[in-house]
């Protein structure tokens, strides 16, 4: 047949097989970061800036991996900003009225059931309104714009609208901070071990492949790329463990620790514990979009509903586990949200959705369906966060902001429909 | 010659199904032996593909039996007309085009690895194996199915339908997409899977092709059946007028 023509000279990208998309996103980043940080004297990419920007695009990032499953299927979830505030206050009243009164303040396992509570509380919210979606046949954006009001109002019913503050000392760690950290040496093991694994994944797939009899990245390509991945890894957390922690806070741990404190004393931070979280949930959600049937049958009904429904796929119930899914990690990330700010009140998780819907949007998720990748929507979280806190480092007041990040969100979803068009996919 | 002395492969025996008071099929019975291919014929609208999707699972009848070698069938979905061997190659041929050839050819029968993974490399080796033979010039393994042309998307529909062993093949307008070099090789496929014993419903407009390829065709019109025939006992013109007139030819009608 004519379309198989013999095979072109290859460029250096062709070679690598790497995602065009995926390179614009990275290179997008690194732009964003080196205009702020001639922008800012050399103030934006520090250690300690770095360290906060990876702490707060934990939380919109987290629920950003769900959304790619939500939009993948075509529907959309206006909910989640709301749900995280519903979740984040209903945890935070137990862990501030109702468990201490059970079990004693600062009960070990108080943590725990806090964060178990919060996922399943997702999870049960999101398969309620998945199950309206996809047997009542209620539309994805009636049903969560209805979430979206029901969830902000029944958070305030929780507690009359009052502040719930401060939460377990150990749920906290979860939200970053000085002491939400793996601190250096378990740093370095964790991004060792990280680094070990990529590469690993990598020659394993190569030998599978192999094994098979398909043709094969040639070997430099393969071992650049897993250089530059270990690369990156060894990199993040080299630059997170060059952050120290303030005198302060040093003092307050090593009192907690009973380590005697001296002057000389010099503690990093390492690795954020919502970033671990982060790429655990970043892992565990590519694993399941790109290795299990549950992800398979999301993108195929994504991109053609009715030959999934043909090939015996429920795709309703789907619906129900794609709901239910994003509702759990809208669990997690009002964990590190509360977590982090150590306090709820009625205000938490405003906007989220959007910043969620935009993170997904920006990484490449096509709202018509079928596309899209968990590392893409990742990525989109990343550039938002950068973007934002860069024009608050630089002084941009909040209207502009608003202003600016409409604006790339428009122009984002635009290139990536030229980027389609020219290479033919949808 | 066919052999229809035994027990006929699919009975389908008084099925209807109506949509808000149209009926769209109308007590419609058709058998099919092994080794034999039934052509169903009639104008856009005549309910054949409504008739073939109750057999196939897409579509759940309001009343009429399906019976299999003889057994009566329960059919309430796409899973339960596979579990009875049936493989359909639908009109639209129902490829999700955003995913490669192997992801579609496994759409819903996914090889795991013991762990309970997709195993794409496992997926692809086979559907590598099966496109040597249907298709050999057939290269695009990586690329969604979306970047194919015409022809190399049937050949991944039709590969779907006869990896998985089927005893059934309903065919919905194979060939409307092709070209005449494709044509020919999906009657020979045709021919090769009818030697092996399948038993084929094959739904097509061209009454030439109908004529050269099926052993007996059935005609239907405004959801009702005009007629079973013998495919050599008549002439294309007495197949023409049964499809307009919705008559059976004089000469047969007894």
């Amino acid at each position: 047949m004519s379309e198989n023509m013999p095979e072109k000279k290859q460029s250096i990208v062709q070679t690598l097989e790497l995602d065009m998309r995926l390179i614009g996103m990275i290179g997008a980043f690194i732009v964003i970061c080196l205009v702020f940080n001639v922008a800012t004297d050399g103030r934006f990419l520090t250690p300690r800036n770095l360290f906060n920007l990876s702490v707060q695009t934990a939380s919109v990032a987290v629920m950003a991996t769900g959304m790619v499953f939500v939009i993948v299927t075509r529907n959309i979830d206006l909910s989640v900003g709301s749900m995280l505030g519903f979740i984040g206050m209903t945890v935070a009243a137990l862990q501030v009225q109702v468990l201490p009164d059970l079990l004693g303040l600062g009960h070990w396992s108080i943590w725990i059931i806090a964060a178990v509570a919060a996922m399943a509380l997702g999870a049960v919210l999101g398969a309620f309104q998945g199950w309206i979606i996809g047997y009542l046949m209620v539309p994805a954006f009636i049903v969560t714009l209805g979430g979206f009001l029901v969830f902000r109002g029944a958070m305030w019913w929780v507690t009359k609208g009052q502040t719930q503050a401060p939460l377990d000392a150990t749920f906290r760690l979860m939200g970053g901070g000085a002491e939400g950290t793996l601190g250096e040496s378990l740093s370095w093991i964790f991004g060792g071990v990280a680094a070990v694994v990529a590469v690993a994944l990598i020659l394993l797939s190569r030998r599978r492949k192999v094994g098979h009899g398909f043709t094969v990245k040639p070997v430099w390509a393969e071992a650049l790329l897993a250089a530059i991945l270990a690369g990156l890894i060894i990199c993040f957390v080299w630059v997170m463990n060059a952050y120290p922690i303030p005198k302060g806070a040093m003092k307050r741990i090593a009192a907690a620790e009973g380590i005697e404190y001296t002057d000389t004393l010099v503690w990093n931070h390492g690795v954020a514990i919502p970033v671990v979280i982060l790429i655990a949930v970043t892992a565990v959600m590519t694993i399941i979009a790109t290795r299990t049937r549950f992800g398979r049958y999301v993108y195929a009904t994504g991109g053609n509903p009715e030959a999934a429904a043909l090939s015996g796929i429920n795709t309703r119930l789907l619906t129900v586990k794609v709901f239910a899914l994003m509702g759990a990690l809208t669990g997690i990330s009002a964990i590190i949200a509360s977590a982090r700010l150590n306090a709820v009140d009625v205000g938490l998780g405003t906007l989220d959705e959007l910043r969620v819907i935009a993170a997904a949007v920006i990484g490449g998720t096509a709202l018509s369906g079928g596309f899209g990748t968990i590392y893409g929507a990742v990525i989109g979280a990343l550039i938002m966060q950068t973007l934002i806190s860069g024009m608050a480092s630089v002084g941009v007041d909040a209207p502009l902001q608003s202003i600016v990040v409409g604006i790339v969100l428009v122009f984002a979803v635009w290139i990536d429909i030229v980027y389609r068009r020219k290479t033919g996919v949808v | 010659m066919v052999d229809r002395s035994g027990t006929p492969l699919v009975e389908l025996e008084d099925i209807a199904i109506s949509f808000g008071g149209i009926k769209a099929v109308d007590h419609v019975s058709v058998d099919l032996y092994p080794g034999e291919v039934v052509g169903l014929l009639g104008h856009n609208g005549a309910g054949k593909s409504t008739l073939i999707k109750c057999l196939s699972g897409a579509y759940q009848m309001d009343s009429g039996e399906i019976r299999i070698n003889g057994q009566k069938a329960t059919i309430h979905n796409p899973r339960d007309a596979r579990s009875y061997n049936i493989e359909t190659i639908y009109q639209t041929l129902a490829l999700a085009d955003n995913l490669d050839a192997a992801s579609n050819l496994f759409l819903g029968r996914e090889i795991t690895s013991p762990a309970g993974f997709v195993d794409d490399d496992v997926m692809e080796a086979e559907t590598r194996k099966i496109m040597g033979r249907l298709n050999p010039n057939f290269q695009k393994f990586s690329s969604p199915v979306s970047a194919l042309s015409g022809g190399q998307r049937q050949s991944v529909a039709i590969a779907r339908a006869v990896y998985f062993n089927a005893k059934i093949l309903i065919m919905d307008e194979p060939t409307a997409a092709l070209g005449p070099q494709e044509t020919q090789m999906v009657a020979e496929l045709i021919q090769e899977l009818k030697r092996q014993g399948l038993g084929i419903f094959l739904i097509d407009h061209d009454v030439h092709q109908v004529k050269a390829l099926c052993d007996r065709a059935a005609v239907m019109k405004n959801g009702q059946l005009v007629g079973t025939v013998d495919v050599d006992a008549v002439s294309t013109d007495d197949i023409l007028a049964m499809i307009i007139a919705g008559k059976k030819p004089e000469h047969l009608a007894a």
